[in-house]
């Protein structure tokens, strides 16, 4: 398991375990901190634990049915439907959905490539992003932005950014906005491990605790710097106290646990909201498909590392464990959920297949906005230097 | 109608929108207690204080994508390169994010953002500094890109680049800064991005150039006439994209013979593409084969010996211009 300190010191014989008091009986998620070692059930934390049956249901609702969108983009991907890079969320998903259930109206979001869970969970429906993956004109982006660009302004998500770190700064911008217009609001700013090796993440890192800026970085660490293990990518361990060479507060915590992730992000939050100050957030978590699904995936980690994952710390199974001991689940409920997220995954895959691709001269809107509001247009000349005939 | 020089109308152009709309900032190395690195910003901190005017780290690539950022999120942020040269280190929040948000999202968020600064040799300071880097920003689509030769065309393409709801690219020269002449005072003084402008009238031959180049041809053209009785034709393009095509090729129906002048280097450079554009629209209208000067193809060198026979001068123009006739 080169590579994965996640999983190293997830091994519970390697670990010096200290019990806390406060794990309540039923809990089968209690996660191990990833710094002291020490156990904790986040069920019972504040955020978490006023949380309706209704409430937790849905949370695994929003998770199931961003597997199950993912699993069935896979299929129209091996169709050949869907072209370009398909980066999957799956085994990722309590990060995402965990993370936006804290939430507030002014706070919001911006992530990286592997942004369909995102998407999803900020409200985005299957059909309009997977007829983006189609390239079909009924898409988010129109059929322009694909797999790595979906955006949802009007639901606080800036995107989809395929330039590893690139969209570090934005995330910097969004949360100086946000200031500037006194909004008491965060931008959380997902990113992946390899990401933390760009240099604007630092400059971005800088200049966010020396303005005060309320944005959250979120290091979505799932081992692999796409086939480069942690170990082989980065010096120094953990990736998130790197925040302490800028003063950033910092945390380490597990990805499977959507109580954990939900606590993580809302402390950072109340930092940003109350305070004014940046966070840097390592949240442990895993890929079950290679990096995008043109990655092989056999050159550089095991089968058995994927699936000891699956059986171990699968967010999905472990949230229904959980939820089908407190009886805030039924098994009937469970199947109906799982049966109509596969439905709705399939009628968007239909909806998709059966939307009109754009039309050519729609390569030239959504270029600048003067030339597509041509009666508010100010400029004169030529914009444009070839066009479709 | 007072003078002022091209330093001082940017600074009019900066302050008037600041005052106009709450949105806009200007943000970039040493623009507000240092006043500026050329002093285009002198007096605005004090005026306007460091919510508006906001002295940045040396980290270009951080507050360039900070700038889109708040862009997307609708302010009108303007970011001050101390040398264009310098955005090499922000080229993906420029050339990426900048140009590519609006398409990448059909067209769901807008990015009103002015990038400005010095893009020009002549100054000795070298290769990294000496960048005119007009042709490749015009080759992005989703970029305007305009290079401002006058005082009243700093100030009045400025203001509508600040007031446009794209990203714009302002391509200044360093030494320009220091050149007087007339400028409105009006605040509402706008001169549209897209529009070229006829600096001089002539029958015999245009002159098109871009920057700094536009004095040096409006010498040349001078020259030509008194010492050679040649009427020439000077067409300061102004911006690079949008491209006054109609323009350039009015002035070449009528005059019939053209020299391109560009202080860019040649290889795909503006007037390699000006060029095209002229010999697909009025080809026939071309008394002899289109002549083009550009900075000499090396990287910019140093000594000022070598330098002043990179940019294109006086003579070299000239001797271009003799060939045509």
């Amino acid at each position: 398991m080169e590579g994965l300190h996640h999983d190293t010191i997830l091994e519970p014989e390697q670990k010096n375990l200290k019990k806390d008091n406060d794990i309540s009986e039923s809990s089968d998620i209690a996660s191990i901190n990833m710094i002291d070692g020490s156990v904790k059930d986040f069920s019972q934390t504040e955020v978490n634990k006023n949380l309706s049956g209704e409430y937790k249901v849905n949370l695994y609702e929003q998770m199931i049915r961003i597997r199950r969108f993912e699993e069935r983009s896979l299929r129209s991907y091996q169709q050949g439907h869907i072209g370009g890079f398909l980066h999957l969320y799956i085994g990722q998903e309590a990060v995402a959905v965990g993370s936006v259930s804290v939430l507030k109206e002014n706070d919001h979001i911006i992530t990286a490539y592997r942004d369909h869970g995102h998407a999803l969970a900020v409200g985005m429906d299957f059909d309009e992003c997977m007829a983006e993956l189609y390239g079909k004109k009924t898409g988010c982006s129109k059929g322009k932005g694909g797999s790595m660009h979906f955006f949802a302004p009007d639901k606080n998500f800036w995107g989809g950014h395929g330039i590893v770190g690139g969209q570090t700064p934005l995330g910097l911008g969004i949360a100086y906005a946000l200031k500037y217009n006194n909004k008491k609001g965060a931008c959380l700013c997902f990113m992946g491990d390899g990401a933390t090796n760009q240099g604007p993440f630092y400059e971005s890192l800088n200049l966010a605790s020396l303005w005060n800026l309320p944005v959250i970085y979120i290091i979505e660490n799932n081992g692999y710097s796409m086939g480069t293990a942690e170990s082989r990518h980065s010096a120094g361990d953990p990736l998130a106290r790197r925040g302490d060479a800028f003063d950033i507060d910092w945390s380490v915590s597990n990805g499977h646990d959507i109580y954990e992730v939900r606590q993580t992000i809302s402390d950072a939050l109340a930092r940003a909201h109350e305070n004014s100050r940046p966070s840097v957030l390592e949240i442990i978590t895993y890929r079950y498909r290679g990096h995008s699904v043109a990655d092989p995936d056999q050159t550089y980690r095991s089968k058995e590392e994927i699936e000891e994952y699956k059986s171990n710390k699968d967010p999905l199974n472990l949230f229904r464990e959980k939820l089908l001991k407190e009886k805030n689940i039924t098994e009937e409920q469970v199947k109906e959920i799982d049966l109509k997220a596969k439905g709705d995954a399939d009628a968007s895959a239909e909806f998709a297949d059966a939307s009109p691709y754009p039309d050519p001269a729609e390569l030239m809107d959504d270029v600048y906005w003067e030339t597509d509001n041509p009666k508010e247009k100010k400029s004169y000349g030529t914009m444009f230097f070839e066009t479709p005939s | 109608m007072a003078k002022i020089t091209y330093r001082e109308a940017l600074n009019q152009a900066l302050s008037e929108e600041i005052q106009r709309d709450k949105n806009v900032i200007l943000m970039g190395e040493e623009v507000a207690q240092f006043k500026g690195s050329y002093k285009v910003s002198e007096g605005m901190l004090e005026n306007f204080g460091s919510d508006r005017i906001i002295d940045t780290p040396i980290s270009e690539a951080a507050f360039s994508g900070l700038a889109v950022g708040a862009a997307m999120m609708g302010m009108r942020p303007v970011v001050e390169f101390m040398f264009w040269s310098f955005c090499y280190v922000a080229f993906d929040q420029i050339f990426n994010n900048a140009a590519s948000v609006r398409y990448m999202s059909g067209g769901l968020i807008n990015v009103p953002i002015v990038f400005r600064g010095p893009a020009n040799g002549g100054t000795n300071v070298g290769a990294t500094h000496s960048h005119t880097p007009e042709n490749f920003a015009a080759n992005t689509p989703g970029l305007k890109v305009i290079c401002p030769a006058t005082p009243a065309d700093a100030k009045g393409m400025l203001k509508s680049a600040i007031r446009d709801n794209d990203p714009v690219c302002v391509m200044e020269n360093t030494i320009l800064y220091n050149m007087q002449d007339e400028v409105p005072e009006d605040e509402d003084f706008l001169i549209p991005l897209g529009k070229a402008n006829i600096l001089k009238s002539g029958n015999d031959m245009t002159i098109i150039a871009h920057g700094k180049s536009v004095h040096t041809s409006l010498d040349v053209a001078q020259t030509l006439e008194e010492k050679h009785g040649v009427s020439v034709e000077v067409l300061d393009l102004r911006s690079i994209r949008p491209l006054d095509v109609n323009a350039i090729i009015k002035s070449v129906k009528k005059t019939n013979r053209v020299l391109l002048v560009e202080e860019n280097k040649p290889f795909c450079g503006v007037d390699a593409q000006i060029s095209f554009i002229i010999q697909e629209q009025a080809f026939d209208y071309l008394d002899a084969p289109i002549k083009r000067i550009s900075a000499i193809d090396s990287p910019q060198a140093y000594s000022k010996a070598l330098e002043n026979v990179q940019i294109p001068a006086h003579d070299r123009i000239l001797a271009k211009a003799m060939e045509l006739i």
